[in-house]
């Protein structure tokens, strides 16, 4: 029961925090509640869905179906967080308004939302596969104990769901105005992340055949299973022995969402000081 | 209508230059087959060349499903009951490299030993 309780509570882990930033990255937003319980939702029936077919799934283009179902996954909500990030970048302002003023005027706002809400959606599908696959199969299994197996399965998932809850309400005492550079900053990591698991699934796969050697090994200091390796896996993509494609799509992807990010916001300011102009010569 | 048999032969020829390429290419890369029976891996230790690509095909004959992995060698997947997956590793430097059924940590275990 332990054990089962134990790999469920590592299974949820990513998800739950990833959906815990997430929820403090749009607090304040209209409709956010609604968004984020979709996107929860719609990840979990992909989850059931996913685990119905793995057998399928696996079959799949040679034995490496569900690599491919990772690899479109995972860069789908790279591009999601991305996106996010950049759009952020633009409308930050007007976010922190909106956070301030709670439940006064609805403005811009909704699509930040529905970016995550997919992303959110993936991370959900993702983790949730190989645990519904999992308990299914420990549940169904001749020698198991099926009470004991959903028993360590709950308490499991409420340890993911209790660490999910406690980076949302660690980040809810950031203040509103600060609230979003840290959360940006947060999505950032995830999505360099995300990409670095990407990277790995390519090679893991065969798909893509360079740079897959080892680059350095820092299990010595901090092995990617303590409980600290764990979180800051989820977290920032730790990796003890990370390949040269893993760190090449980490740095890529941190070095391009912030170049845009800068990118986008030049041009908003340049957009902004124009109207400025126009303004004053039309009070004129 | 003379045209359908060429362009079906001329399709027959490129199926079997295709299959004949990718028989090559697969020939050419180091496999290995690992087999789960009883939550356990057969055989604990797979010896494979270093500093090649190996494709590692991992067969699950249980009733239930295991999850493949390892910290060394940076790879984990989930093999589903009955099912074969394939997983490629390294280039590998010289060495051994634990491997393990995430499922069932206490039987299943094994190493790849890369020489």
């Amino acid at each position: 029961m332990f054990a089962t309780a134990l790999i469920v509570f590592r299974e949820t882990l990513e998800a739950a925090l990833f959906v815990g930033i997430v929820a403090a990255a749009t607090r304040g937003l209209p409709g956010r509640a609604g968004w984020l319980a979709g996107g929860v939702f719609a990840g979990v029936i992909g989850a059931l869905a996913l685990a119905a077919g793995a057998d399928r799934v696996s079959a799949l283009a040679g034995g490496i179906g569900q690599d491919l179902v990772n690899v479109g996954i995972l860069s789908v909500a790279l591009v999601m967080l991305a996106w996010h990030c950049i759009w952020v970048s633009t409308h930050g302002k007007e976010m922190s308004q909106d956070a301030k003023q709670l439940g006064t005027s609805v403005r811009e706002g909704t699509h930040a939302p529905r970016t995550l809400m997919i992303a959110v959606a993936l991370a959900v599908l993702r983790e949730g596969a190989e645990t519904v696959l999992f308990v299914a199969g420990l549940a169904t299994g001749a020698s198991g104990n099926s009470q004991g197996t959903l028993v360590g399965a709950s308490l499991g998932l409420l340890g993911g769901i209790v660490l999910g809850l406690m980076i949302y309400f660690g980040l809810s005492r950031v203040k509103p105005q600060r609230l979003f550079v840290v959360t940006n900053v947060l999505i950032l990591l995830l999505a360099a992340a995300i990409a670095s698991q990407l990277a790995r699934a390519l090679a893991q796969s065969g798909l893509v055949d360079v740079w897959s050697g080892t680059l350095w090994d820092t299990s010595g200091v901090l092995q990617t299973d303590s409980p600290i390796g764990i979180l800051l896996h989820a977290l920032v993509g730790y990796d003890a022995r990370p390949s040269g494609l893993q760190l090449a799509f980490y740095l890529s992807t941190l070095a391009i969402i912030s170049l845009l990010t800068r990118q986008m916001h030049r041009h908003q300011q340049r957009n902004n000081a124009q109207a400025h102009m126009g303004s004053l010569v039309r009070a004129r | 209508m003379k045209f359908i048999p060429t362009s079906s032969k001329a399709l027959r020829i490129a199926c079997g230059l295709a299959a004949l390429c990718v028989y090559t290419f697969a020939l050419a890369e180091p496999e290995a087959l690992l087999i789960i029976k009883n939550h356990r891996f057969e055989p604990t230790e797979i010896k494979v060349p270093a500093g090649q690509r190996v494709r590692l095909t991992v067969h699950n004959q249980d009733t239930t499903p295991e999850e493949f992995e390892s910290h060394k060698l940076n790879r984990e997947k989930v093999v589903p009951p009955g099912a074969k997956v394939v997983i490629y590793i390294g280039p590998l430097k010289q060495g051994k490299y634990e491997f393990w059924g995430e499922y069932n940590e206490a039987t299943a275990k094994g190493v790849v030993v890369a020489e």
